[in-house]
């Protein structure tokens, strides 16, 4: 499995999470000084009280004392409140001509990520595993298919809901090259908490060899083993709800399996992609992800290994 | 204060019946529910009348199990030819109509085995566990089911009225649409 950054909102990696943790650390420190002030103030009024010095303030100093703290508050106030308006404005605001665009829609518990692009020949579906293009600004359209799901990456930017029936978009770039985690932030049912991704920003150059290798179909099987496993993916229970481009799988409910053995993890990040979880996930998805859509699928020992041994070829 | 507490618990106990409705079991049903052995489509049959094989839906009054099959009929496109119930290129589910009988274990049977003029058999290719789901979504299509645990919403814009609130059909062999 790649090695995942820290997956927080202070370690950003792109201008808009940039902004986000800056307006964050600013408010932190203002909050910081405030609080101090506070408790001076306060320690101030209990070492006076116990003294026992009662003589009594003068009303103007009174007036004066009040006055500022008034002033300062608002001041203080205003000015984050500026400062959240202007971090608001500058996250909608990234020049987006060259952007690549991207359409990721909710489902209970994965993400679909369609590629688009105006050669609808060069567009392409896989699912869970999102790469960027470093220094280039992404266009993130947010659709839900069954329930309202949230599209969060701290490292890039902040949170988005996929609403059903509604498209939301999001503005993204990475400025450093690297592998976070997303995950779904609203709750969505009862497996909300395995519904991740991973999102892969890699140098542009990479970045075009990936799309060309992941527009292609799947390879051919080359062996015995991996024929008779994708016999069993095309004639049983598989192709009832994944695609595999390129042979005569071609539903549409469950995760594109196209270029599967690229993924890092699988189930939407609940396991890392391995040939032990693989097993484990296909002859009991519901042991590891209960409730998951996935059903048990009963096939023989045997069928489940050519399976496996196939889905491994899916580079 | 007797009465009371008598008055009490049997006022309670009707909601006992609603802890099944939601039941989810997530794991393959138990083997005995797989239907092995072949389904009379009539009860004329040669010799001894054969011994009477499971007749209720393991997911009949089950409102998971039902949602599920609705999804279900859904993703696997029954919709493509039975039109949300209402029948077009398939007949109609909806109806008291049924050519190769009403049983769950008979509705099991057609889906798993196909039929004749383009039922495709979906045996080997829709787990057993979700067979007894669309089976039970099915039966909830013409009111065969119990209305506490029918669908009552749909995902998209509802079509028909929800099955919740569908009357009950009697069910008729006809061997014909």
């Amino acid at each position: 499995m790649k090695e995942y950054s820290i997956q927080s909102v202070l370690n950003s990696a792109g201008p808009q999470a940039g902004r986000i943790e800056q307006l964050w650390w600013l408010m932190f420190w203002v909050c910081t000084v405030v609080f101090v002030i506070v408790m001076l103030a306060l320690a101030v009024a209990i070492a006076r009280g116990r003294r026992g010095s009662a003589t009594a303030v003068p009303e103007s100093t009174l007036t004066r004392n009040i006055s500022i703290s008034v002033g300062v508050s608002t001041v203080a106030l205003v000015g984050l409140l500026l400062a959240s308006v202007l971090t608001g404005r500058a996250l909608g605001s990234l020049p987006s001509s060259n952007a690549l665009h991207v359409r990721i829609t909710g489902y209970q518990w994965w993400w679909n990520i369609e590629y688009l692009d105006a050669d609808p020949s060069l567009q392409f579906t896989t699912a869970n595993e999102l790469h960027l293009p470093v220094g280039r600004p992404v266009v993130v359209s947010l659709q839900a298919s069954d329930v309202i799901h949230s599209f969060w990456v701290p490292n890039l930017h902040g949170k988005t809901d996929l609403i059903p029936g509604r498209e939301n978009t999001l503005l993204l770039q990475a400025d450093t090259p690297g592998v976070f985690r997303g995950q779904c932030a609203e709750y969505c049912g009862v497996q909300h908490a395995h519904m991740a991704f991973t999102v892969v920003a890699e140098p542009s150059e990479q970045f075009e060899g990936w799309l060309s290798a992941q527009r292609k179909p799947a390879p051919d099987p080359g062996s015995a083993q991996t024929a008779r496993g994708r016999n069993v993916v095309e004639q049983g229970p598989c192709a009832m709800c994944h695609t595999i481009r390129g042979t005569n799988a071609g539903a549409r409910t469950a995760p594109d399996l196209t270029h599967f053995a690229t993924r890092s993890t699988i189930a939407a990040g609940t396991a890392p992609n391995t040939r032990g979880y693989l097993a484990g996930w296909i002859a009991d998805p519901q042991h590891l992800k209960p409730g998951s859509r996935m059903p048990p699928t009963g096939l023989s020992s045997d069928d489940l290994q050519a399976v496996i041994a196939y889905l491994e070829t899916l580079q | 204060m007797r009465r009371g507490a008598v008055l009490v618990v049997l006022s309670v106990m009707p909601l006992i019946a609603g802890c099944e409705r939601e039941k989810r079991d997530y794991q393959q049903l138990p083997a005995a529910a797989a239907r092995q052995d072949s389904v009379h489509l009539t009860d004329l049959v040669p010799g001894e009348p054969p011994a009477p094989t499971l007749t209720r839906s393991p997911y009949e009054g089950n409102a998971y199990g039902m949602g599920e099959g609705k999804r279900l009929f859904a993703a696997y496109n029954c919709n493509g030819c039975h039109a949300q119930g209402g029948g077009g290129i398939g007949p109609p589910l909806m109806d008291g109509k049924w050519i190769y009988g009403s049983s769950p274990d008979q509705i099991y049977s057609t889906i798993v085995q196909g039929r004749p003029d383009g039922m495709p058999a979906f045996g080997g290719r829709v787990p057993d566990q979700q067979v007894w789901q669309i089976v039970a979504y099915v039966q909830s299509l013409s009111g065969q089911t119990p209305q506490d645990a029918a669908p009552g919403r749909d995902d998209d814009m509802a079509t028909k009225k929800a099955e919740t609130r569908k009357e009950r059909e009697t069910p008729k062999q006809t061997g014909h649409r």
